[in-house]
């Protein structure tokens, strides 16, 4: 095994963060304001993952602010301010799952479920063993390159993006909301889920599978039409 | 993976163990290797690059204006 790539980008506070952190230490509500909506829907999908109650995940995250305003003056940038705040979110979610005497969804986890096992692409794009070239595209993937921008980035698309990930099984669109959304490293997920490594990346991939493949059928469809 | 070279159907299920950089090196090279010569692999890539740039674009969720008043309130408590 060759070393991990390293992934700084959400280990440490940036500037901005620490910026805000100045603004928010001087009173600023404008930049409370901010902080909460950048936050809220990633700490409330937290607390749902780990709580599966909505009610009870929006008492988590109202306890959660009371907490980071605690502790705030206390927060030394070793994480980045998001991953500081949502590991408050998973600490209270965690307890109270406890509390409520709730089974952890992922205790589950350990053994993926059938969901987690499905090929990344359908099989029947391939060509089948007994060919000469078995396991090899009878359907490539175009490139996307072509797609103009303004379909690629547009607000319809963006809405795929987002009900693809809706529709994905919980533990996969909570691994992929917290990585590629929230900009969370590897070892960052794992924490605030509880997942192994091995387990976090096999989720991680057939989350991003999913959603490719959503959004070819999209593409492709908007394009024809 | 050892030996064989990957073929089509393998490397869409490694592509995130290369993009994760996870894959030993030799499995990286032949990763490396067949997209060389293989543009439907290469046009995977980057539709798998495309996604994780997609998922990425910020949104700003609504929040209630009720619970937004209620931490404001929190927020000039805590600032006092």
């Amino acid at each position: 095994m060759n070393a991990p790539v390293a992934d700084f980008s959400a280990t440490i506070a940036s500037i901005e963060d620490l910026e805000l952190l100045d603004r928010l230490r001087r009173g600023e509500e404008a930049a409370f304001t901010q902080l909460v909506e950048g936050l809220y829907g990633s700490m409330l999908r937290l607390a749902m993952f780990h709580l599966g109650n909505r009610a009870v995940a929006e008492e988590v995250v109202q306890d959660a602010w009371v907490g980071v305003l605690r502790q705030l003056d206390r927060f030394e940038g070793r994480s980045s301010l998001r991953t500081w705040i949502l590991r408050i979110v998973s600490n209270l979610a965690k307890t109270r799952a406890v509390r409520e005497r709730r089974t952890l969804p992922f205790s589950s986890l350990d053994g993926l479920d059938e969901q987690d096992r499905e090929p990344a692409v359908d099989p029947e794009r391939f060509l089948p063993a007994g060919e000469r070239w078995a396991g090899h595209w009878s359907s490539p993937p175009r490139s996307w390159q072509d797609v103009p921008e303004e379909l690629l980035l547009s607000q319809e698309t963006r809405a795929e993006v987002e009900r693809a990930i809706e529709a994905l099984p919980p533990t996969q669109r909570a691994v992929i909301v917290l990585r590629d959304v929230d900009g969370l490293t590897a070892a960052e997920a794992c924490e605030l889920l509880g997942l192994t490594d091995g387990n976090q990346r096999v989720l991680l991939h057939r989350a991003r599978s999913r959603v490719r493949r959503a959004l070819e059928r999209y593409l492709d469809d908007a394009q024809v039409a | 993976m050892s030996g064989a070279e990957f073929d089509c159907e393998d490397v869409v299920e490694v592509v995130t163990d290369y993009l994760e950089g996870v894959m030993a090196p030799e499995d990286r090279r032949r990763f490396e290797r067949h997209l060389n010569d293989c543009d439907g692999c290469l046009h995977y890539l980057e539709q798998m690059q495309a996604v994780i740039r997609l998922v990425g674009r910020p949104t700003v969720e609504s929040v209630p204006p009720e619970t937004m008043a209620g931490l404001l309130r929190k927020f000039r408590t805590w600032r006092g």
